[in-house]
C-alpha cells in the first residue's frame, strides 16, 4: 500500500539494538519545556509526552538523524551519541 | 561561475581567501568555543599516513586519491558497511567527476536510471505548475546525472578505495580526535586499544560534524540551518515507472516539488525514479517544523496524496522509509576547514549546496574529498602536517569549483526559505495559470492584468515582488 501509518512503515527499518542507550534524555528538563520541540521532529516518532508532563523516550528505533537535539533548545536535556559501531539503524535501500 | 566576469569572480576568489583566513584560528560566528579537554594517543597506538574517518561519498573519495598515492590509509565507518547509516533522494550529479577517478565508473558501480529528464514544479494544495527539461544530450558519456540507493552505491564506491589500497574497518564509530600540542596526531575509536596514529586524519562524519565539533572547528548548529529529509524507497514495476514517467528504457527523471507540497513548512519533496522502485520523500527546516508543529512522516503522507503526485505513485509497496538531516546554510555555517594534522571535508565542512531546485551535496562530497586527499598527499610529500602546509586544501577547493560556488550561491539558502518564495509566489504562480487556462465564458484577459490581479489578491505590492526578484537575481541570476 502507499498510504501507510507509521508504525508499519518503521517496520520496514532494520535495526541492530544495542543495549546501551546512545541518547539519554533528562526527564527533569523536559518537565519545565513547554516546547516540546522533540515529540512534533522526530522522524520516528520516540517522544512520547506524558499526562504528568514528562516525556517517554525509547531509543531502539531510532535513525541516529540529529534532529532532536538540533531542534531542542533546553540545555542539558538531550545526551546524545551514536550508538557503538555496527549497532543501531542499518540501511538496505534508503 | 558561468554567469561572472573575469574581474568579478576574481574579487570573489580574493573574498573567499579573506574569510577562510579570518576562520583559521577563530571559530565562525559568535563566542570562540571554550578549549574541550584534549585527549593524546596512549604509547604503542598503530601509526597510518592517513586516517579518513566515514566512508560516506567524501570519505571514499579521499582514502581513493590518497591510498591511489601509495599512503597507508585507513577508512573508518561506523556502520555496519558503507552506506548503511546514509540517505539521500539521490540524484547523482558528479558523474563526470567521479569519471576523472575512475573512467565509465557506471559500467560497473550499482547506478539506477541516467536522469535525462527534470521537473521542477510549483505546488499549492490541488494545483501544480511545473517546469519539465528533457534533453538527449543527458543520455550520453559521461552522463549529467544518475539515480541511485546509497547503501549500494557507497558500499561499492569505498570497494574502490580499498581496491587502491586503503583498509577498511566497518563497525568502528571514531569518539575523538586525539593532540599532540596543537596538532592533531590521531582519532579514538570506541574499542579496546582503540587509539590509532595518523599525520593527517580527515573528518567526513557527515551533516552532524562531531568530529570538527571535537576539534573546535564547527560551532553548535542553529535549527533553521539544518533540514530533516524523511524519505520512502516505494517498489514499482519498471514497466510501470517507464508508462508512467513517459521513459524509454533506463533513462530516468527527477522532480522538485516547491510550494505548499510542505503546506507552512518551510521545506519541499522531491521524487526520483530508480530502475524498479521509486524514491520519494519531503525535506523541512529543523525550526519550521518545530514552529509548526508538524510532523515530518504526517508531511509525507500529505505529499504523496497531492492530486498531481498520487497518480505517480498509485500502487507502489513500501520498501524501506529512512531519515537523515541535511546541512543547509552553505556558506554561513562552513567550519574552519583545517588545523594542523587534520581536514574537514563534505557534510562534515556543511558543503552540501541547498537551494530551491538544487539539493546537490553528493557531488561536492567528491570533489572535497578528493581536494583533502590530494592536499595529504602533498602534505606527505613534504613531510610537513602543520596547518601552514595543509592550508593548501582551500587551494585545491577552489581550483575544483568548491568554495567559489558556495560563496556564489551565498545569498540562496536565506532567499530559498522565506516565506513568500516557500508558499506566496508557487501559490500565485499557480493562481495565475488557472486565470489563464480558465475558460468560462467571460472575456479572455490579458497576461498582465491577470498577474496584476494575482498580486492584489493575495496582498502583495509588485514593489515588493520587484524586490523579491532582484534578491533571486543576486541568488541565482549574476
Ligand atoms: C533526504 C536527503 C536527500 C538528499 N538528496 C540528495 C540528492 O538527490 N543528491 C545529492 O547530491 N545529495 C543529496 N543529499 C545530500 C547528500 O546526502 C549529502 O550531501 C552527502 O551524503 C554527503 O556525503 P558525505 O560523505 O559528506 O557524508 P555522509 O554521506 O553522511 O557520510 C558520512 C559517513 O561517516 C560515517 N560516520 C559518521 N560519524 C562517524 C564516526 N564518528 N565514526 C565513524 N564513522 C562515522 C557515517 O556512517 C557515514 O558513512 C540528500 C540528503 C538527504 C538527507
Ligand atoms: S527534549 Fe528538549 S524539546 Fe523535548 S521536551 Fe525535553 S527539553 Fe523540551
Ligand atoms: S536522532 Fe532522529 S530518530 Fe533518533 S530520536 Fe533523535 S530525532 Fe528521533
Amino acid at each position: 500500500m502507499v498510504s501507510i501509518p507509521l508504525e508499519e512503515r518503521m517496520r520496514t527499518v532494520r535495526f541492530k539494538v544495542d543495549d546501551r542507550p546512545h541518547i539519554v534524555v533528562n526527564a527533569a528538563v523536559c518537565n519545565n519545556c513547554s516546547v516540546r520541540a522533540c515529540v512534533y521532529v522526530c522522524p520516528a516518532n520516540l517522544f512520547v509526552p506524558l499526562d504528568d508532563g514528562g516525556i517517554l523516550f525509547n531509543y531502539e528505533e531510532c535513525f541516529e538523524c540529529g534532529t532532536c537535539y538540533i531542534a531542542c533548545n533546553q540545555e542539558g536535556a538531550i545526551q546524545w551519541s551514536y550508538p557503538r559501531g555496527g549497532y543501531g539503524v542499518t540501511f538496505r535501500e534508503a | 561561475m558561468a554567469f561572472l566576469s573575469k574581474e568579478a569572480s576574481l574579487a570573489l576568489v580574493q573574498r573567499v581567501h579573506r574569510l577562510i583566513g579570518i576562520k583559521n584560528g577563530s571559530t565562525p560566528h559568535g563566542a570562540p568555543q571554550p578549549r574541550r579537554q584534549r585527549s593524546a594517543p596512549r604509547p604503542g597506538a598503530e601509526h597510518f599516513d592517513v586516517i579518513v574517518v566515514g566512508a560516506g561519498p567524501a570519505g571514499s573519495a579521499a582514502a581513493l586519491v590518497a591510498a591511489r598515492a601509495g599512503l597507508k590509509v585507513l577508512l573508518l565507518e561506523r556502520g555496519e558497511y558503507p552506506g548503511s547509516k546514509n540517505v539521500s533522494g539521490a540524484a547523482f550529479y558528479g558523474s563526470a567527476i567521479l569519471n576523472e577517478l575512475i573512467p565509465n565508473w557506471w559500467e560497473q558501480a550499482p547506478v539506477e536510471r541516467y536522469l535525462t529528464r527534470r521537473v521542477l514544479a510549483f505546488m499549492t494544495a490541488e494545483t501544480s505548475v511545473a517546469i519539465d527539461f528533457r534533453t538527449t544530450r543527458f543520455a550520453e558519456p559521461p552522463y549529467n546525472g544518475f539515480s541511485i540507493l546509497r547503501p549500494k552505491f557507497d558500499r561499492w564506491f569505498a570497494d574502490q578505495a580499498v581496491a587502491a589500497g586503503a583498509f577498511l574497518l566497518n563497525a568502528a564509530v571514531v569518539d575523538e580526535v586525539l593532540w599532540e600540542d596543537d596538532q592533531v596526531v590521531g582519532v579514538r575509536v570506541r574499542r579496546d586499544e582503540g587509539d590509532l596514529r595518523a599525520d593527517v586524519v580527515i573528518a567526513c562524519d557527515g551533516a552532524n560534524s562531531f568530529l570538527a565539533k571535537n576539534a573546535g572547528l564547527q560551532r553548535e548548529f542553529h535549527a533553521h540551518e539544518m533540514s530533516l529529509g524523511v524519505k520512502e524507497v516505494l517498489e514499482l514495476d519498471e514497466g510501470a515507472i517507464r508508462e508512467r514517467f513517459h521513459l524509454h528504457d533506463n533513462d530516468g527523471l527527477a522532480i522538485e516539488y516547491i510550494g505548499a507540497i510542505t503546506e507552512e513548512v518551510s521545506g519541499g519533496g522531491f521524487l526520483y525514479t530508480n530502475r524498479d522502485s521509486l524514491s520519494l520523500g519531503v525535506i523541512g527546516q529543523i525550526s519550521s517544523l518545530a514552529e509548526h508543529r508538524r510532523r515530518p512522516y504526517e508531511l509525507l503522507e500529505t505529499f504523496k496524496r497531492h492530486p498531481s503526485v498520487a497518480p505517480l505513485v498509485r500502487g507502489g509497496r513500501v520498501r524501506e522509509y529512512s531519515a537523515h538531516v541535511i546541512p543547509e546554510a552553505g556558506w554561513n555555517m562552513l567550519p574552519k576547514l583545517y588545523t594542523g594534522g587534520m581536514l574537514v571535508a563534505g557534510d562534515a565542512a556543511a558543503l552540501c549546496f541547498v537551494a530551491g531546485l538544487y539539493l546537490e551535496g553528493i557531488n561536492y562530497a567528491i570533489q572535497s574529498g578528493m581536494a583533502a586527499g590530494e592536499a595529504a598527499v602533498a602534505a606527505h610529500q613534504e613531510r610537513d602536517f602543520s596547518a601552514r602546509s595543509l592550508a593548501r586544501y582551500v587551494e585545491r577547493l577552489r581550483a575544483r569549483h568548491v568554495l567559489t560556488d558556495f560563496a556564489s550561491y551565498r545569498h540562496a539558502p536565506g532567499l530559498v526559505n522565506s516565506p513568500r518564495l516557500q508558499n506566496l509566489y508557487p501559490e500565485l504562480i499557480a493562481a495565475g495559470a488557472e486565470q489563464v487556462f480558465r475558460v468560462n465564458g467571460g472575456p479572455k484577459r490579458k497576461l498582465l492584468p491577470i498577474a496584476l490581479d494575482t498580486l492584489r489578491r493575495a496582498n502583495i505590492s509588485p514593489v515588493h515582488v520587484l524586490q523579491d526578484a532582484w534578491q533571486a537575481g543576486r541568488s541565482f541570476g549574476w
